[in-house]
């Protein structure tokens, strides 16, 4: 039930070609997609807060191409990759992030609960932990209707382990054998508080064990990893109707937000973190399993391009918008 | 129509919703059969099976967040909470998500979920197990707040809230559960946000909702014999509040005494009373507006110090006839 998942690369997954270039191609969107938040916050055009995932993009990527169209997904707080990796268009989300009416939430979500309905990405993570139980509710509509090929992936992070309505939910997915894949992306730390301050025991697979759910942990940053992990994952729901747990340990090298000034870490360890980003591993596997240098180097600049397209329409989008009476409707179906 | 009790008008509500619409479930604790903490869910899971009568654990955020996320997906759970004391244990998922989907996701989804839940004092339950906190529901955008005062506002508002496409808080009152009343035999349904003038009177309006309505009437009646015509306004549904049916009383009479269970400081009253102040009804004022509600103290075990500490038949009186 406990085990480090160990990938063997020359197998089946390293042979699809077109499916590593699609992987290194996300991950590069990703990550170029939080370099531009981070630019237009620079710039003082980012209103709010935001919680970029630089270093975390294999986790992102990884599991949610690991999932089908018709399963479900609730994003966190660190949550943009996810969701554009399940399919959310780029430049919907830029404009959300923009605060504008053309963003996928209208803007009345923003960076923090970026989410996009239309692709099955849920999130509003502003209360950490408690998107689990609502997962559960997701996942036993599923096994209500019937809908018995599709489950539901809740994120969440290190930190937002130790909350009470996570380890409800484990308990009520594993009593009620609902099709909830929990997955938490351990980056080390929760805002600046490391793992081990907070976790008496930091193999954080154990926290399934007393619900009776499949848990496993895997490297974070072997994107390759991640994909076979959740795939593996996946695959035990849909068959034993049983929920699943992942973690996934990674690192994020960016700040915990705007307002971070890293006095918890050193310089020192974000750099040796930066080496071992999943990015650059990847780009490794890529040229060992024959691809040029130039064919990399094509996918940065394709993705290079599409961030710079949909910075550029997001900025051009008016403001959300909306009168009193129509603000005060809203919340009301 | 025929004369069933308060208990017995929310559970025909539920069982009739649940064979109407297959997409309506309950969830909630000891709700199988035990039927609940007061009986209200009698031969439910006999009839609709355990799926459907869904028993849970003792995990208030754990279940209360697996009815938002069901609504999201387009079933319609009723969530008992077994006291209404309780929500401090799930208040996140009631006010942060089940408030906040719809509103936060740009209009992208929809919360059809009521959560029910057992109000009031007068059990001897002491301070966990006795509050009336539908105002701290009220203060919530994106949710609305039922709360009814007979059998047949109980069985027609609950339909309303099952085929709402929102989340409804139905408080229901610990109280009533036992008391009768008249309800049609046919399908009906009572459309929530719209009050119900359960006594007319011109010479001064109790404005009220819940288990204190009986009080008010009782104290009506009282008064009646000595040629006083008060009229008794339950609003039945606090959000969205009917602030019609409130004006229109309070033109008509000129004077108004503001009633309820739940601790009067800061309590809904409040809001009854600027929305008199806030409105033509200001002018025909003759005299102040009165309000009773609890002291501002925990509910205590004691039966007398509890009698003190809620209001009753008497202080209602008394507050009107410092008026009338
Ligand atoms: C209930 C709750 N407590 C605190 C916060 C403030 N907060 C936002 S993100 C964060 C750190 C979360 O850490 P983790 O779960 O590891 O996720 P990460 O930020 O590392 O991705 C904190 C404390 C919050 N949003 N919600
Ligand atoms: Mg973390």
């Amino acid at each position: 039930m406990w085990e480090v998942i160990k990938m063997d690369h020359s197998e089946t997954v390293l042979k699809a070609r077109q499916f590593m270039e699609r992987v290194m191609e996300q991950m590069m969107l990703v990550n170029k997609f939080e370099e531009q938040v981070f630019a237009l916050f620079a710039q003082g055009k980012v209103h709010g807060t935001t919680h970029l995932g630089i270093g975390e993009e294999a986790t992102g990527v990884g599991s949610v191409f690991a999932l089908e169209e018709q399963d479900y997904i609730f994003a966190t707080h660190r949550g943009h990759g996810q969701v554009i990796s399940k399919g959310a268009p780029i430049k919907n989300v830029m404009a959300e992030i923009l605060a504008k009416q053309a963003g996928a939430n209208h803007g009345r979500g923003g960076s923090m609960h970026i989410a996009d309905v239309g692709v099955n990405a849920l999130c509003i993570d502003g209360v950490l932990g408690q998107n689990c139980p609502i997962a559960c509710g997701v996942g036993l509509s599923f096994k209500m209707k019937k809908q018995d090929d599709r489950i539901v992936a809740v994120f969440f992070g290190d930190g937002s382990m130790n909350q009470g309505a996570v380890h409800e939910a484990m308990n009520l997915a594993a009593v009620w054998s609902l099709p909830v894949l929990f997955i938490c992306v351990n980056n080390t730390y929760g805002m600046s508080t490391p793992l081990h301050k907070v976790a008496a025991d930091t193999d954080l697979t154990k926290r399934g064990y007393p619900f009776g759910i499949r848990s496993v942990q895997v490297d974070g940053n072997d994107v390759l990893s991640v994909y076979q992990t959740v795939r593996e994952a996946r695959e035990y729901i849909i068959k034993e109707g049983k929920p699943a747990f992942v973690v996934e340990n990674t690192y994020r090298t960016s700040g915990h937000s705007k307002s971070d000034a890293n006095q918890y870490r050193t310089k020192e360890e974000i750099a040796e973190w930066k080496a071992k980003s999943p990015i650059v591993r990847f780009r490794k596997v890529m040229l060992e399993n024959g691809f040029t240098e130039a064919e990399a180097d094509a996918i940065d600049e394709r993705t290079t391009k599409a961030i710079e397209e949909a910075a550029a329409y997001a900025e051009s989008c008016p403001e959300a918008a909306a009168t009193p009476e129509q603000i005060e409707a809203e919340a009301y179906a | 129509m025929r004369e069933i009790t308060y208990a017995e008008a929310v559970r025909e509500a539920m069982s009739e919703e649940m064979r109407r619409d297959e997409t309506v479930f309950f969830m909630g604790e000891d709700i199988g059969v035990y039927n609940g903490a007061f009986g209200v869910s009698k031969g439910m899971i006999q009839e609709f099976g355990e799926e459907r009568v869904r028993e849970t654990p003792i995990s208030e955020t754990g279940f209360m967040g697996a009815g938002v996320g069901a609504a999201m997906m387009g079933m319609r759970p009723i969530v008992e909470l077994m006291f209404s004391d309780f929500m401090a244990v799930c208040y996140d998922q009631i006010i942060n998500e089940a408030a906040k989907q719809r509103f936060m996701l740009g209009g992208a989804v929809k919360v059809p979920m009521v959560i029910r839940t057992a109000s009031g004092g007068g059990t001897g339950a002491a301070a966990q197990h006795s509050q009336s906190l539908e105002q701290m529901y009220c203060h919530v955008p994106g949710l609305k707040v039922v709360i009814p005062s007979t059998p047949y506002d109980a069985k027609g508002l609950l339909k309303s809230a099952i085929r709402d496409d929102n989340c409804v808080i139905f408080l229901e009152q610990k109280l009533l559960y036992r008391t009768k009343g008249m309800v049609p035999d046919e399908d009906y349904t009572i459309p929530l946000g719209k009050a119900d003038v359960k006594r007319e009177g011109h010479d001064l309006s109790i404005i009220t909702y819940g288990r204190t309505v009986q009080m008010s009437l009782a104290v009506a009646d009282r008064l009646a014999k000595e040629g006083h015509e008060i009229e008794v306004v339950d609003i039945r549904t606090l959000s969205p509040l009917d602030k019609n049916a409130i004006i229109a009383s309070v033109k008509k009479t000129g004077k108004a005494v503001v009633v309820h269970e739940a601790v009067e400081f800061g309590g809904f009253g409040g809001e009854i009373v600027s929305t008199i102040a806030d409105s033509e009804a200001f002018y025909r004022l003759d005299a102040p507006i009165k309000r009773v509600g609890a002291l501002f103290s925990p509910i205590p075990f004691n039966p007398i110090l509890e009698k003190m500490v809620l209001p009753g038949e008497e202080r209602i009186e008394k507050a009107v006839r410092g008026i009338i």
